[in-house]
């Protein structure tokens, strides 16, 4: 039983175009060699758009809705919560540098001194502890989802910057590749199989968006109004492989993030978008 | 190179992961009897419309296309049983393949896949 476990582990590590000790750098060039030598059609910045890259009349309908957001008032709500000071009379402001303007593309990064990988939701949270209020439940749409659909607009157009440096954020970044390597659920897929194997291939009518680019745009609006932050969707998504999802906010998922946001470096992001 | 640690952490998950299996297990649920055909093409079953086209099929609705068209089985697979095993365990032929291992995980039964294999033989 071991023996067969352990073979199945070493199979999924050799899946997908990602060797098992490349460094985050190449791993990254590799997975954009791969989407951009199969599509030589779509440009590297096309794909913050995912599977509405692959599909004229799925962008032209996003196109449409982008125009006028039915999500418009979700946003002000955001930005309401955003600005309106504390208790003690701060704001989110005062907690991120440059007021918050374009530093969500940081996110996650590694935190070399509490030896975790830190993403914008929890960074959020600090500044509510920090700042004598309550932390917010991070999956939570109403409230972390709205906050951080307004504050990410605040990195609009900034590239994703993500970094691993030193063992222990190399371990972190390992532990989120291993995660999107290895299949999982009854189904035995991996995340690699669906968004690294079939990027761009339909399951039934739906198209499958490539990895590279899917951590630029949270949270999405879910046919216009259904807010989804990116942990929320690795939920959905190891659901439909019947695999038992992971706590929004673990560690597990958090390294995920650092390794999936890592792959989306020199992109620009685009927060709060609408996806069927 | 990985830890053991993350090594035995992962194969914990695996662990898990196949725990989940048993319970979900199609096996358990007393569920009218499907033909091949049924079985195939609905969601939360065989599924296989999700990845493969079924040309002669003209009720194959928007089928995916991970997965090469299921078409002229017979020629292709002189050897039913070869058929079976394809389906019973794809990643025997191909470690790397996107196709679930439907008799190995249980995802359907011995006797649903028996009724799948002549549904597909007859494409
Ligand atoms: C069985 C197929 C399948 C597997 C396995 C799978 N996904 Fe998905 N995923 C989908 C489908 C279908 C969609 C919706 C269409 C799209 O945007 O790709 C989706 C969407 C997404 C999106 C949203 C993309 C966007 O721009 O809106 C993210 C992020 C994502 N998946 C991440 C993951 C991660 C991480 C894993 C592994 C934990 C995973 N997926 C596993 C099928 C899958
Ligand atoms: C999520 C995707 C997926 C699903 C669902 C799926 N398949 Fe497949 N199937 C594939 C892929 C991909 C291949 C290509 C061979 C490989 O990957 O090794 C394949 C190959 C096959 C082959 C071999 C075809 C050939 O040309 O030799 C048969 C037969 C087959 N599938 C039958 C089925 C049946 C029957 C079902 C449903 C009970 C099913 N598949 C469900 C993805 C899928």
């Amino acid at each position: 039983m071991k023996k067969t476990l352990l073979a199945l582990v070493a199979t999924s590590l050799t899946l997908g175009a990602v060797v098992a000790n490349a460094t985050p750098e190449q791993d990254r060039k590799d997975l954009v060699k791969l989407y951009t030598s199969k599509y030589p059609d779509i440009k590297l910045n096309q794909y913050v758009y995912g599977a509405l890259a692959f599909d004229k009349d799925s962008m032209a309908q996003y196109t449409s809705i982008m125009d006028f957001p039915p999500f418009g008032e979700a946003i002000e709500q955001g930005q309401k919560m955003w600005e309106t000071p504390f208790k003690n009379g701060k704001t989110y402001a005062s907690c991120f540098p440059n007021s918050g303007k374009n530093v969500a593309g940081n996110y996650p990064y590694f935190d070399d001194k509490a030896n975790k990988v830190v993403t914008f939701e929890q960074a959020i949270n600090e500044c509510r502890v920090a700042n004598g209020e309550e932390a917010y439940k991070e999956g939570d749409a109403a409230t972390m989802g709205k906050v951080t659909a307004f504050g990410r607009t605040l990195s609009d157009g900034m590239k994703m910057n993500i970094k691993v440096k030193g063992a222990a954020a190399e371990a972190a970044y390992d532990a989120g590749k291993h995660h999107f390597y290895a299949r999982r659920g009854q189904f035995g897929f991996s995340c690699a199989s669906c968004h690294v194997d079939n990027a761009g291939n339909r399951i039934r009518s739906e198209v499958l968006s490539p990895a590279i680019g899917q951590a630029t745009h949270w949270p999405v609006f879910r046919g216009g109004d259904n807010l989804v932050t990116l942990q929320t969707r690795y939920v959905g998504c190891n659901r439909l492989v019947r695999a038992e999802p992971f706590k929004v906010g673990s560690a597990e998922y958090n390294n995920l993030e650092y390794f999936h946001s890592y792959i989306s470096n020199g992109l620009p992001m685009h927060a709060s978008v609408f996806r069927k | 190179m990985r830890s053991h640690a993350t090594l035995s952490k992962l194969v914990v998950g695996l662990i898990g992961a196949l725990g989940i299996i048993s319970v979900a297990s199609a096996a358990d649920v007393a569920k009218p009897e499907l033909t091949g055909k049924q079985l195939a093409y609905d969601r939360s079953m065989g599924n296989c419309l999700a990845c493969h086209a079924m040309p002669t099929q003209t009720d194959a609705e928007s089928p995916g296309t991970i997965g090469p068209p299921l078409i002229a089985m017979k020629a292709r697979y002189p050897d039913k049983a070869k058929l079976r095993a394809q389906i019973w365990n794809s990643l025997d032929t191909n470690p790397n393949t996107a196709m679930p291992p439907f008799g190995k995980n249980k995802i359907l039964t011995e006797a649903e896949i028996d009724r799948v294999t002549d549904f597909i033989y007859g494409l």
